[in-house]
C-alpha cells in the first residue's frame, strides 16, 4: 500500500530569478541566478547533487531538447539529468521527480531547475505549438486565452451570472493580484492597476481583456531537496517538507463527451483531492495558510476557488468580490502576485510558487511576509481547462 | 445513343454567405474612379478566405443529396474555373467530403464559363449505369476598381441526373463553339482580361445564342412561344434580354441573373438559373438554359411531377445573408492586399500528407466512431474509446449531419486567423459527440452557449508557403 510523499522530502534549498522582460540574459544566466541562490541557501557544494530534473517547455525558443543544456549550464559532469515537460505543469513536474528520487532512496539530494525564455518570440504571448500530426489536422488554433475564456461561457451559463457582474469579478482577481505584486522585488509586474483599467482594457479573448491575462517574462526557479535527516545533519532547523505532489491528466473526457459543464476542471479537483488526501488535509478552508494557483488568466483562478474546494460551487465569484482570496482575506491567493505580475516562464512557474511559500513559511517574505503561515498550496493547469494536466504541491513546516 | 439517364432526380444550391455591398465597393474607389459610382448598387456573394469552389460544390452536393432517397451517384464531376488546384483532382475533395465510395468516377471540368452546362449534358448522354451528380463551383476574382469586382459574385449548383428523373426531363442541347476571345485567364494568372462589352454582346452573344436556341427549339419541335424558363449566363449583363427578344420569347419568361443579389457565379450560374426553374416551374414547363463561352452551350428540359426539395435550395440560399460593407475585409479575402498579420502568422502549418491518408475518412467526410460496447458517439476515432475504454470497438460513424449546440466558445483576437476574431468553441452533438472547433458565420448574432450548429465544410488551413490548401469541418449558427 503506497503511503505517499508526505514528509519523506525536504526542501534544502530555494532560489529564484527576478522575473520580467530580461533582455539581458539567456536561459543559461537565469538558470545560474536561481542555482546559485539555491546552493548557498542550502550550504551545499555543486558536486553533492547526484541528480537533477529540468524543466522547460517550449524548446523552440528557450534552450533547445533534452536535458543537456542544464548539464551544460551548471556543468554537471556525469550525473542523472532529466528534462520534464508538461506543459505549465512542466516546473513542478521537475520538482515531483527530484522528491520521487529522494523518496525512493536512489539519491540523497536532487535539483529541481525550471525555465523559460519567452521574451524571445519577438513578440507578446505564448507561440502556438504544434499538436501533433492528426490533431493539427482538424483542431482549431486557438490561443491560449481563448482556451481558458471557454470556462467564463461555461460558468456564466450554468449559474445564470450577468456578463458585467462576472466581468468584474475578473477585474477582481486580477486587481487582488497587482495590489500583492508591488510587494515583490522580483516580480515582473509591480504596479498597482486600478478597477476601471481592468476592465475597459482591449479585448483579448472575450470576456477576457489584456489585464484578465498574466503576463509573459523570462525566468527560473530552483529547489534543491533532500531527506529531512540529512537536512538536519546539514545543520538545517526550521524545515519546510513536501506534504503532497499531485498531477492529473485529462483523458479527453471534457473535451469528447457530453458530461462536462465548461464551469469548473476535473482535474483541478482530482489532484486537490489526491494532495488533500496524501497531505491528510481535511478541512483545506481552514488548514492551508496561503495559495498560489494557476492564475494564468483571471478566470482560471475564479474557478480554481471551487476547483479546490475553499469556495463552494457556484459561489466563487462573490466570494472573489468579498475579497475572501485577498491579502487580508480568510486565505491569501498570490501573496506575491502569482502569474499575474510575475509573468509565466512555463518551466519556472511551478517551482516560482513553491518558492514563495518556502520563503512565506520560513519568514522570508519582507513587507508581504504572512502571520505564521504553516501550510501552503501551489497549483498549475497546463493545457486547456477541457483537455489538460492539473498540478499541486503542498509544502509545510515540518 | 443509347441514354440511362433521362434528366434531373435532385438539385442543390449554395451561395457564401457574405453579401458585399457594391456601393462600398464604389465608395473605396471613388478617389481615384468616380464613375465606378454607377456600379454601386445592390450586393455580390463574397467568400469567406476559407471558402473556395471545394467548399462551394461540398455545400451545393450536399444540399442535393441530403435526404433524396437515391443510391449514392456512380460519378461526380466538378465544373468550375477557379479549382484550387491545377494538378490535384479537384472533384475527388469533393467526393471525400460527401463520403463517397471510392468506385466513384470523378473528374475535374472547366477551361469555360459554358463547363457547368457541358458537364451536365455530358452526364446526361451518357450510357453509364447509376446517376451522375454534377456540381458547378466558381470563386470568381477581380482585379480591384475593375467593373467585373462589382459583378462577379460565387456560389455552386449540384444536380443529381438519373434515369428516374422525375424533377425535369433532359429534352436536347445545341451547341457552337468558337474562337470568339470575350475573355481570358491564361493558366496560374488571377484575373480574366475583358475585351469590350459591346462587342461582346453584338458581335458574340446576339449571333451564337439565338442561333443555337432555334436550332434546338426546331430539334424540339417547339415554337419560342412554347418556352415558359429562359436563362443566360456568361454574358454581359443585358443580354439575356436582347436574346429573348431576337427570338420572340417574352421578357417576363426570363430567369433572374441575380446580378443585384448574388453576382455573376461563373460556370454555376447557368445551373443556378436552371435551379430556379426547377424552383417554380409547373410539370410540363419548358425551360431552356443557356451559357456563353466560345461560342454556347444551349440545354431543354421539361418540368416533370417530382417533388422532391433539397435540404435548403437557392432561394433560402439567397436569402440567408450576412452584410458585409468592409472594402478592406473583401480585398484580404481575395488576397489582394497582403495586411501584416504580425509574426504569429509565421506558424508552419504545413501538413503530414501520410497522417492525412490515414485519418482521411476522418478529416474528410468528419467520420468520427461509434464505440460499439457503450455507444458513445466520439471524434476523432482513437484506439480507446473516450467513455468506456474499450479498445478498438469503434464503427466509423458521420457527424456531418449531426446537429449540435455551442457548449462552451470564446472570441480569440490574439490568434492569427484571417477573419478575426476566431469563434472557437466545444461543440456539443446531439448525439453525444464533442469536440473543440471553429465556429464561422457569427454574423451580428453573436454566440451563446445553447446556439444551434450545423456543419460546413471549410478550408482549415491554407499553407502559403507550398501553395496547399486543406480541409476540414467548422460549425456555423443554424439561420
Amino acid at each position: 500500500m503506497a503511503t505517499g510523499i508526505k514528509d519523506k522530502v525536504a526542501i534544502l534549498g530555494m532560489g529564484c530569478s527576478r522575473f520580467g522582460e530580461r533582455w539581458d540574459v539567456g536561459s543559461e544566466q537565469l538558470i545560474n541566478e536561481a542555482f546559485l541562490e539555491a546552493l548557498k541557501d542550502a550550504g551545499i557544494e555543486r558536486k553533492q547533487i547526484e541528480a537533477a530534473w529540468f524543466g522547460s517547455a517550449l524548446d523552440s525558443v528557450n534552450v533547445g531538447n533534452s536535458a543537456i543544456p542544464l548539464a551544460t549550464a551548471l556543468r554537471l559532469q556525469g550525473i542523472p539529468v532529466t528534462r520534464v515537460e508538461n506543459m505549465c505543469a512542466t516546473g513542478t513536474e521537475a520538482l515531483r521527480g527530484a522528491t520521487y528520487a529522494v523518496a525512493s532512496g536512489a539519491v540523497d539530494i536532487a535539483l529541481a531547475v525550471g525555465v523559460e525564455k519567452l521574451k524571445d518570440t519577438g513578440y507578446g504571448g505564448l507561440p502556438v505549438p504544434g499538436k501533433g500530426t492528426l490533431n493539427d489536422l482538424w483542431m482549431p488554433y486557438c490561443s491560449a486565452p481563448a482556451g481558458f475564456a471557454q470556462l467564463a461561457a461555461g460558468y456564466r451559463a450554468k449559474y445564470g451570472i450577468d456578463r458585467d457582474l462576472f466581468k468584474r469579478a475578473l477585474a477582481t482577481v486580477s486587481w487582488k493580484s497587482h495590489q500583492n505584486g508591488t510587494k515583490s522585488p522580483k516580480a515582473h509586474l509591480r504596479k498597482a492597476v486600478e478597477m476601471d483599467t481592468i476592465l475597459k482594457a482591449p479585448m483579448i479573448a472575450e470576456p477576457l481583456g489584456v489585464f484578465d491575462c498574466c503576463g509573459v517574462s523570462d525566468g527560473a526557479a530552483v529547489a534543491i531537496v533532500t531527506t529531512p535527516e540529512i537536512a538536519r545533519a546539514l545543520g538545517k532547523h526550521d524545515l519546510v517538507s513536501i506534504k503532497a505532489l499531485q498531477l492529473s491528466s485529462s483523458s479527453g473526457r471534457e473535451s469528447g463527451m457530453s458530461d462536462w459543464d465548461g464551469a469548473s476542471v476535473p482535474n483541478t479537483r482530482m489532484a486537490a483531492a489526491a494532495a488533500y488526501r496524501e497531505a491528510g488535509i481535511t478541512d483545506p478552508r481552514k488548514q492551508l495558510s496561503q495559495i498560489e494557483v494557476h492564475d494564468c488568466f483571471s478566470v482560471t483562478e475564479l474557478v480554481t476557488m471551487e476547483d479546490l474546494g475553499l469556495s463552494d460551487d457556484g459561489q466563487a465569484w462573490k466570494d472573489v468580490l468579498d475579497g475572501v482570496y485577498n491579502a487580508d482575506g480568510a486565505i491569501p491567493c498570490q501573496i506575491d502576485g502569482g502569474l499575474k505580475c510575475f509573468g509565466h516562464p512555463i518551466g519556472a512557474t511551478g517551482l516560482r510558487m513553491v518558492y514563495e511559500h518556502y520563503l512565506q513559511l520560513l519568514g522570508r517574505a519582507g513587507e508581504r511576509q504572512l502571520n505564521k503561515p504553516t501550510l501552503g498550496l501551489s497549483h498549475n493547469l497546463g493545457g486547456v481547462p477541457y483537455n489538460g494536466v492539473a498540478a499541486i504541491s503542498i509544502v509545510g513546516l515540518l | 445513343m443509347s441514354q440511362h439517364r433521362k434528366g434531373i432526380a435532385s438539385y442543390g444550391a449554395w451561395i457564401p454567405r457574405l453579401r458585399m455591398s457594391r456601393a462600398a465597393i464604389a465608395d473605396a474607389h471613388a478617389w481615384a474612379m468616380p464613375g465606378l459610382k454607377a456600379q454601386g448598387k445592390g450586393e455580390r456573394a463574397l467568400c469567406n478566405w476559407d471558402e473556395d469552389a471545394i467548399t462551394l460544390a461540398v455545400a451545393a452536393a450536399r444540399d442535393c443529396l441530403h435526404g433524396n432517397g437515391r443510391a449514392r451517384p456512380a460519378s461526380l464531376t466538378l465544373a468550375s474555373t477557379t479549382a484550387p488546384f491545377a494538378d490535384l483532382l479537384n472533384a475527388a475533395i469533393v467526393a471525400s467530403a460527401l463520403d463517397l465510395p471510392a468506385a466513384t468516377a470523378c473528374n475535374d471540368a472547366g477551361g469555360s464559363l459554358r463547363s457547368g452546362l457541358s458537364a451536365l449534358a455530358q452526364a446526361l448522354e451518357s450510357s453509364a449505369e447509376g446517376d451522375a451528380l454534377v456540381v458547378a463551383a466558381d470563386r470568381r476574382s477581380a482585379k480591384p476598381a475593375s467593373v467585373q469586382e462589382f459583378q462577379f459574385g460565387a456560389g455552386a449548383a449540384a444536380l443529381q441526373v438519373g434515369s428516374d428523373a422525375a424533377i425535369a426531363t433532359y429534352l436536347g442541347r445545341e451547341s457552337i463553339t468558337n474562337l470568339f476571345v470575350d475573355h481570358f485567364r491564361a493558366s496560374g494568372e488571377k484575373h480574366d482580361y475583358f475585351w469590350e462589352e459591346r462587342w461582346i454582346r453584338d458581335e458574340g452573344v446576339s449571333r451564337a445564342v439565338p442561333a443555337a436556341t432555334r436550332k434546338l427549339l426546331a430539334k424540339l419541335g417547339k415554337a419560342a412561344a412554347d418556352v415558359q424558363w429562359f436563362g443566360l449566363a456568361g454574358a454581359p449583363g443585358g443580354s439575356d434580354k436582347l436574346v429573348a427578344k431576337a427570338l420572340g420569347i417574352a421578357p417576363e419568361r426570363l430567369l433572374p441573373d441575380f446580378a443585384g443579389t448574388v453576382g455573376d457565379c461563373g460556370t454555376a450560374h447557368a445551373p443556378l438559373q436552371l435551379i430556379h426553374a426547377l424552383e417554380l416551374a409547373k410539370p410540363g414547363d419548358l425551360i431552356i438554359v443557356a451559357a456563353f463561352g466560345q461560342g454556347c452551350e444551349v440545354l431543354a428540359f421539361e418540368m416533370g411531377e417530382g417533388t422532391h426539395k433539397p435540404a435548403m435550395g437557392l432561394a433560402k440560399a439567397i436569402a440567408a445573408r450576412i452584410p458585409e460593407t468592409a472594402y478592406l475585409k473583401m480585398a484580404s479575402f481575395e488576397g489582394e492586399i497582403d495586411l501584416d498579420w504580425g509574426m504569429r502568422a509565421e506558424t508552419d502549418v504545413k501538413a503530414a500528407l501520410t497522417q492525412h491518408y490515414r485519418s482521411s475518412d476522418q478529416i474528410n467526410a468528419f467520420v468520427g466512431g461509434r464505440c460499439t460496447a457503450c455507444n458513445t458517439v466520439q471524434f476523432p476515432r482513437l484506439p480507446n474509446c473516450v467513455s468506456c475504454g474499450a479498445s478498438d470497438s469503434q464503427t466509423p460513424f458521420s457527424l456531418a449531419d449531426q446537429g449540435g449546440q455551442i457548449a462552451t466558445w470564446s472570441a480569440d483576437w490574439l490568434q492569427f486567423y484571417l477573419a478575426p476574431p476566431l469563434y472557437v468553441g466545444l461543440v456539443q452533438f446531439d448525439v453525444g459527440a464533442r469536440l473543440l472547433m471553429e465556429i464561422v458565420e457569427v454574423g451580428s448574432g453573436g454566440l451563446d452557449v445553447g446556439t444551434r450548429l450545423s456543419m460546413q465544410f471549410r478550408v482549415k488551413a491554407r499553407d502559403r508557403k507550398r501553395h496547399y490548401s486543406r480541409y476540414f469541418w467548422k460549425a456555423a449558427p443554424v439561420r
